[in-house]
Formats: structure tokens, C-alpha cells, sequence
């Protein structure tokens, strides 16, 4: 049976169970009610977050790979050099890390699920799964290996822990045979995972 | 606020526990490493947290740990590291 309620962003048929669910509506029509935002913008908020993928980091990356001016930029000042590319990040503070074939990079967030989600979209899962966030930082070469990311045992594996102010997006190695790829063609290699660093970015 | 701090300097996490919203992870609380860089001056989040909209500017840095020592049992290469986000007020120098 349909339930009918006054939530316009409640589209699913059922009822908020848990207190944060309640608390977000509450809130949510607090703001509304008081005209410090509008439905419409909450609504059209949510449906750009929603459409939002990991193509924009892969850009940047297919970029950093194919001018080492950029990739400089990129890794002094991520904010600034994503800008350059016309991508809007708002207020984001962002560093690139990259990886190279001495050092593996990975991002967790281990207090919440931060994320640079105006480059990759919405975050995966089980990048907020209570499981990652804390093996991340514990036994990142097994949660590694889950992925089927085998790296040699005398690399360097970085685990970064975005707990403050930055968000964090690692720039890849560049597989090799790739030379005679286009800039778009490199783009489309780049797929989310990389970026978070659990998996490093293949070409056949 | 002028960061005391320079890339290289060996420091240590304080070891407290604050109640609150605290945004020093405990697994490197005590711990030793590396300033990586400075990444810049924030209002402090553990007094934004509370809507203390004038909470003090702090320098952030990017510390850089052994996963050796944060961990005793890691298993994996003894040049793995983590790297973490730390509030200055949370540091300090090692040779104290």
C-alpha cells in the first residue's frame, strides 16, 4: 500500500527508520522552512551529485600523463591545476599523490568517508565500509590483494589518511604500450578504482 | 600563526584523549614520524565542531609514520608508510 507523506525527496516506498534519517529530514525541512534553501535546490543538488562520475579525475590524470608541465602543477598545487582544466572543485583542497614504480599510493578515510567527490562522483560502498576504513591503514597489502592488486614486495606501499582538511586523488602509473594513445583514449583507461589507489590502471 | 614545523622534522602525536570531535586518528596517538609538508592554516574543527565559528586558525600538516611503528606486527615491507593529517597543536618535537 502506498504511504503518503509531505517529503518530496522521499521517493522510495517506505518509512525513515533510523535516527540520522530522521535527523537529515528534520533538518532538511528546518532549512527549508526558515527559506534558507529551497526544495528545488536540495532536489537539483542531489540529482547533480547523482550523476556525477569518476571522468573528471580521469581527465586530470590523462592530462598529468601527457604534459609534465601539468603533472608538476598537479602534484604542487592539485587545487589550482584542476581548476586550469576548467573543472569546478568549489572549496576543495585537493593533492594529488603519485604513484611511480618505487611507491603505491591508496586513500581511505578511517573517521568518515571523505572523498573528492567533485572529481570521482559518488564514493563506492565499500569505501565507507566499516571494513575498509580500518584495514586500509592495518593490513593495506591483503586489502589490496582482495582487489586483485598484486604489487612486488619490495615496493613501497603508501596508505594515506585523509582525516582533515584535504581530500586525496592518486595519479597512476601510466601503463606502458600506451604511446600512441590520444589524450580521450588515455581518459578512458582511467577507471575510479585507480584513483583511489586499490587498483593501478591496465592496457591490452 | 606561523607553523613551527618544517618539512623533516621528526615529531611525536600526544597521547591524550580528549572527548569530542577529534580528528587524530587513536592508532597514531604516541607515535613517531615525519613532517611531510605543511599543507596550510584551518579553523580548528574540534571547536568548529561545537559552533565555535571563531575557533582559532592552526597550521595542518601531513605527517608521515612508519607503518612499523604504528603497527609492531605489520606484516608487509618496513618501508610501507601512512601517511596522516595532524593539527600542529597535536605535535611534538621528538627531541624533547
Amino acid at each position: 500500500m502506498k504511504r503518503s507523506h509531505t517529503h518530496e525527496n522521499f521517493t522510495m516506498d517506505s518509512v525513515p527508520s533510523t535516527y540520522y534519517q530522521f535527523l537529515e529530514i528534520s533538518v532538511r525541512e528546518l532549512l527549508i522552512e526558515k527559506g534558507l534553501l529551497s526544495a528545488e535546490e536540495i532536489r537539483k543538488t542531489v540529482k547533480e551529485m547523482d550523476s556525477r562520475g569518476p571522468e573528471r579525475g580521469a581527465q586530470v590524470v590523462a592530462r598529468a600523463w601527457v604534459d609534465l608541465n601539468y603533472k608538476q602543477l598537479l602534484l604542487q598545487n592539485a587545487s589550482y591545476a584542476v581548476k586550469e582544466l576548467g573543472i569546478d572543485i568549489g572549496p576543495l583542497q585537493l593533492m594529488v599523490v603519485e604513484n611511480t614504480p618505487k611507491v603505491h599510493n591508496l586513500i581511505v578515510c578511517t573517521l568518515c568517508s571523505c572523498y573528492p567527490r567533485s572529481l570521482l562522483g559518488l564514493p563506492p560502498d565499500w569505501y565507507k565500509s566499516r571494513e575498509y576504513r580500518s584495514r586500509a591503514v592495518r593490513e593495506p597489502r591483503a586489502v589490496l590483494r582482495e582487489f586483485g592488486t598484486n604489487l612486488p614486495a619490495e615496493m613501497e606501499v603508501r596508505v594515506h589518511d585523509s582525516t582533515a582538511d584535504l581530500r586525496y586523488l592518486v595519479l597512476p602509473l601510466r601503463p606502458e604500450g600506451t604511446q600512441h594513445l590520444t589524450e580521450d583514449e588515455l581518459a578512458a583507461l582511467v577507471k575510479r578504482d585507480s584513483m583511489i589507489g586499490i587498483t593501478t590502471v591496465e592496457f591490452y | 600563526m606561523t607553523p613551527v614545523f618544517q618539512p623533516g622534522d621528526a615529531v611525536r602525536v600526544l597521547k591524550g584523549s580528549p572527548p569530542g570531535h577529534i580528528r587524530t586518528p587513536f592508532y597514531v596517538r604516541g607515535c613517531e614520524g615525519i613532517v611531510e609538508r605543511f599543507v596550510g592554516k584551518y579553523q580548528n574543527p574540534e571547536e568548529m565542531a561545537f559552533g565555535r565559528f571563531d575557533a582559532p586558525i592552526v597550521p595542518l600538516y601531513r605527517i608521515r609514520f612508519k607503518q612499523q611503528d604504528v603497527w609492531p606486527d605489520y606484516r608487509g615491507n618496513p618501508q610501507d608508510t601512512i601517511e596522516v593529517e595532524i593539527y600542529e597543536f597535536w605535535l611534538e618535537p621528538t627531541n624533547l
